[in-house]
Formats: C-alpha cells, sequence, structure tokens
C-alpha cells in the first residue's frame, strides 16, 4: 500500500522566539499542517508521533506534554527518541500494518530555552572513556571533517563554496533564520573553531517546529488530497564508539540510503534523483552525505559543489531551502524540515525557490554530534 | 528470604570507601541550564499572580473557561477567545496526606497536598496545591478553600505566590 505527504505545516524559524512557548510553537505548525490537508485533527487523525529528545526540552517524559497542542488529547500517540525523519520512518510503518490510515508526525526545536547548549550536546558523549578528555563535543566534527578531506582530497574552498551557497539559498526562503550574501572569501577567513573547521562551517541554533500529516493511498483518496508519495524510507546507526569509525564516509547514511533505495526502486540515485535536501550541520557533512547517499562518487562532491553543480540551478539542486546554514539547526525537526521543504518542491508549492520538473527528491538527516545515525526518505509525485 | 542471610559474598562498600577514592570512579557534572519561554498564556497568568488574581481563557466553541489559561483548546483545536479573571476560591477535588518530603525524608507534621477546583473555571479545571489552616482530620474531598496570598511585595510570578489553599472563613463564600 502507498503512504503519501498530505498536508505540510512549519512555523518560521528563528534564532529565538521569545514569544512563544514551544507548545504554542506546535500549535501554529499543526494549524497550518491541518489546514494545508483540508482535515480535522479531533476526527480525522488515527495515530501522533513526536520526535523528540527530553534533554534538549529540558524536562522528563516530554510525550506527557504533548497531546493538547496536537489535537492529540485521548488519542493515540507516542514519541520517537529521534530526528523527525526516524518519525516520519515509524509513522509510514504504522499506516503499512493498515491499523492507522491518517498519522501525523511532528518535530521542533526551542533551542533557544537552552541556556548551555554545548553543555546538553558535551552530555551525550561516552561518560567513561571520552568524557574526562573535557573536549568541546564539536571536535568530532573536527575530526571528521579532517578526514573527511584528506581521505577524499578535498579543497577547504569547497567547504567554503558549501556555507556560501546554502545561506544564499536561505535568502529566498521566508521561514529560513540565516539568509545571507555569504562570500566564498568570507567563509574561508572566519575565525577557526575546530580545525579544518571555521565559524561559518556550523550552523547555528534555530527555533521552529514542522508538522507532516501522512495517509495511506486509500485515505488520501477519500480525503480528496493529492499526496506526495513516500517511496522509501530507511535508516541505520554505526557504532557509537568514536574510536572504530570511518570517519570519512558516512556509514549510517549510506546504509539508511540503500534501505530507501530498495524501497524505493531506485536503482541509479545520481541520476534518479532531482533535487535532494541533505543534512548539512557542519558544511562537510553536505559532501560526506552527498557521497555516502550515492548521489557524488567519492571524493568528487567537493569538486561539483565548487562547479555549481548543487546549486539552485545547477544538475542535482542540493538544500535550496538554505539547509541547516541557512535555515538554523532545528534537532530533531531537522529532517523533518528537509522532507517537507522535497514535499513543497515536489508539489510545485515552494513559492520564489521552486525548481522545474522536480518528481523524485530525497531527504536525509544525521543525529548530530556525537551520533553516527542517519535516515533518508525517497519521495516522488505521479506514477 | 533475604532475612535469613547474614553474610553477602564479595566486598562491601561504604560511602567512605568511595569517598577516599578507593573505588575507580569517574565524576561529571551535566551542565544543563535552560530558560524556558512561558508563552502567551502562561505569562499572562504569572504576571496576574502578581497582581493576586487568578485568569482563564474561554472557548467560544465548547463553551469552556480553561485554567490554566492556554492558547489553544485541547478538545475543539482552535486558538481560545477571551481572557478571563475567575476566583481564588474553589473545592478540593482530591487531597493526600503526605508523610515524606521531596527527599523522602519522614516528617513529623505531615503536609497537605491536592487539586483545587477553581470557582468561575470549568468544572474539573483549578490547581494542585498545599492546604493550610487545617489538619490531616479536618481536610475532606469538597471542602471548601480558598487561596492565602503571600503579600504584593513577595510576589515573583510564581504559582508560590499563593501560600496555599485554606478554608473559607466566616461571610466568605
Ligand atoms: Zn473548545
Amino acid at each position: 500500500m502507498r503512504v503519501g505527504i498530505i498536508g505540510v505545516g512549519m512555523t518560521a524559524f528563528r534564532p529565538s522566539t521569545p514569544e512563544y512557548n514551544w507548545k504554542e510553537l506546535m500549535f501554529e505548525a499543526a494549524s497550518r499542517a491541518y489546514a494545508d490537508a483540508e482535515i480535522n485533527p479531533r476526527e480525522d487523525v488515527d495515530s501522533f508521533l513526536t520526535c523528540a529528545e527530553d534533554y534538549y526540552e529540558g524536562f522528563g517524559i516530554f510525550d506527557e506534554f504533548v497531546p493538547d497542542q496536537l489535537g492529540a488529547a485521548l488519542r493515540p500517540t507516542c514519541t520517537v527518541s529521534g530526528d523527525g525523519l526516524q518519525g516520519l520512518a515509524n509513522a509510514y510503518m504504522q499506516i503499512q500494518t493498515g491499523l492507522i490510515d491518517v498519522a501525523v508526525v511532528e518535530a521542533h526545536s526551542k533551542a533557544s530555552d537552552i541556556v548551555t547548549l554545548d553543555g546538553v550536546i558535551e552530555h551525550a558523549l561516552d561518560p567513561i572513556w571520552n568524557k574526562p578528555l573535557g573536549a568541546h563535543p564539536f571536535v568530532v566534527a573536527g575530526l571528521e571533517a579532517d578526514a573527511y578531506l584528506r581521505v577524499t582530497r578535498t579543497s577547504p574552498k569547497a567547504l567554503a563554496m558549501v556555507v556560501a551557497k546554502n545561506h544564499g539559498n536561505a535568502l529566498k526562503n521566508p521561514l529560513a533564520a540565516y539568509g545571507a550574501a555569504v562570500e566564498v572569501e568570507d567563509a574561508m577567513r572566519s575565525p577557526e573553531r575546530f580545525a579544518p573547521l571555521r565559524a561559518l562551517d556550523i550552523s547555528n541554533p534555530a527555533d521552529g517546529c514542522v508538522v507532516l500529516v501522512l495517509a495511506s493511498e486509500r485515505a488520501a483518496k477519500k480525503l480528496h488530497s493529492n499526496p506526495v508519495w513516500i517511496r522509501g524510507v530507511g535508516w541505520a546507526s554505526d557504532s557509537p564508539s568514536l574510536e572504530t569509525r570511518d570517519w570519512s564516509d558516512a556509514a549510517y547514511a549510506r546504509i539508511a540510503a540503500e534501505m530507501a533505495y530498495r524501497l524505493a526502486k531506485v536503482r541509479r540515485p545520481a541520476t534518479e534523483i532531482d533535487v535532494a535536501e541533505i543534512d548539512d550541520r557542519f558544511s562537510y557533512k553536505e559532501l560526506q552525505h552527498l557521497e555516502s547517499l550515492g548521489l557524488a562518487k567519492k571524493g568528487d562532491a567537493g569538486k561539483r559543489v565548487m562547479r555549481g553543480d548543487y546549486g539552485a540551478e545547477g544538475r542535482l539542486p542540493v538544500n535550496v531551502s538554505g539547509g541547516s546554514l541557512g535555515c538554523g539547526n532545528v534537532f530533531e525537526a531537522t529532517g523533518l524540515h528537509r522532507a517537507a521543504e522535497v514535499a513543497l518542491q515536489l508539489r510545485g508549492d515552494a513559492g520564489v525557490r521552486q525548481l522545474d520538473r522536480v518528481r523524485t527528491g530525497v531527504a536525509q538527516s544525521w543525529r548530530f554530534i556525537p551520533s553516527a545515525t542517519g535516515a533518508v526518505a525517497v519521495l516522488g509525485v505521479g506514477g | 528470604m533475604t532475612a535469613r542471610i547474614s553474610r553477602w559474598p564479595g566486598v562491601e562498600l561504604s560511602a567512605a570507601d568511595l569517598n577516599e577514592r578507593k573505588v575507580t570512579q569517574t565524576r561529571f557534572r551535566p551542565d544543563a541550564k535552560y530558560a524556558w519561554s512561558a508563552g502567551e498564556a502562561m505569562s499572562r497568568f504569572l504576571a496576574e499572580l502578581q497582581n493576586g488574581r487568578l485568569i482563564a481563557r474561554s472557548c467560544r466553541r465548547c463553551e469552556r473557561i480553561l485554567f490554566p489559561p492556554r492558547m489553544f483548546c485541547e478538545e475543539c483545536f482552535r486558538p481560545t477567545d477571551e481572557w478571563i479573571f475567575i476566583q481564588d476560591t474553589g473545592t478540593i477535588e482530591t487531597f493526600s496526606v503526605s508523610y515524606l518530603d521531596t527527599d523522602a525524608k519522614r516528617i513529623a507534621e505531615p503536609i497537605l497536598v491536592g487539586v483545587v477546583s477553581l470557582d468561575g473555571a470549568s468544572p474539573k479545571m483549578g490547581m494542585m496545591h498545599f492546604f493550610g489552616e487545617m489538619t490531616k482530620d479536618e481536610i475532606r474531598i469538597g471542602m471548601r478553600v480558598k487561596a492565602e496570598w503571600r503579600p504584593p511585595r513577595e510576589r515573583q510570578g510564581s504559582v508560590l505566590d499563593i501560600r496555599y489553599f485554606r478554608p473559607l472563613r466566616k461571610g466568605e463564600q
């Protein structure tokens, strides 16, 4: 049975949103998604999933606080402690069981509520093995970026190209928090942070919420909607040990993509994918992920971004939304935001950044530092 | 079963062994601080506490007065409509007599806690709080109570701006 996205709702992504609490943000995104799907959540939805990590929220058993603002009071509700795309995969499976016709997936970030964001991320490091070193957790990204650049012989200038491209793309996205005209030289001269990474190679936190409505083909027909089909989903986790990783290859993304492509019957992703939204929370991640997803040959992504292949007018537009560098790091909402963006592109609803002739797209996410976990969704229209 | 075991196998550890670092250990103090935005509804609610007032939101569709206030009605899934002050008097809905404090230490004078349904709000809407000026033998479900507020200059925009709920006094209703 096919499963499709029939509703998309997002708030704007902002560096901070002191006027709203996270529940009010969620109500706004949910209201938009239900209006888009033309459904009443109190009657038409069978299951609600949220994606959240208690430690980001700052209180325990986050799922208990979800139902009211999602229209889920006294309804089947659960939380996936992971990225939004992992929630999307779970909702997809719930519908595949035949028990659920319409499911809602929610993910958000209220990063501005976290006063000690570095401390919260640091707490994810292995307590006995890595934490006693006392290094900043983003050192993990520095280690990986260094290995990636060396093994693939990628020039640091390629990272600066990613930074400039994604901030520039965000200028065309009214929801983006960090749209800016950044020159490649600006990125290459920004202060060193975790070498080879510089300040502009690192996405900045943002608040925001994303809600998608999913339906079985039968339910979508009954609701008279025109879905964007979820053709395939996949997810995978590498060993958590920092010492045994490949570092240059994002194995989690490669395996997640293989699963999603298998379900979607995508055999040659490099030619079959028209648009890609790729996790770029550190600039090198976009290039590394493109290679792991089979959208570029190993070592080629850096050269191709320098040739302009990944621009909105390029051969494979990547992160036309602005990505996380341009929209902000929205933590567990990252993957769901990207799925939403791909869905809007495939529907032809992406506004001034609408691409021509896009029928198949891929959204990919990583679960951020220090994880080696990721998920992939292949979306398509027609057929 | 365990009562019959007089000696456990292995080496017993004492707190002193840990303090004297005789045991391999690692210590880490998480640096996790949060400053939650209270949001539109709760911000107004907390500000009104400083004025010694309780404020709610109404939903026109289900005709309920929602307390604590929220900007959306969870039953109708729509924005709520208006601000409405409710009373600081109410009825004890349920209560418990706690003989342990938050550290699970036994306390001589038990703490009375419970939920008060407030006058002016829809049924089963109110707040959880302490009870005072009554004993564990006097408290009962259905008892009429009133908020005992802290003096205005001590209020901080916290639910503790109410010290506790106490029985209605003569002339109060
Ligand atoms: Zn209502």
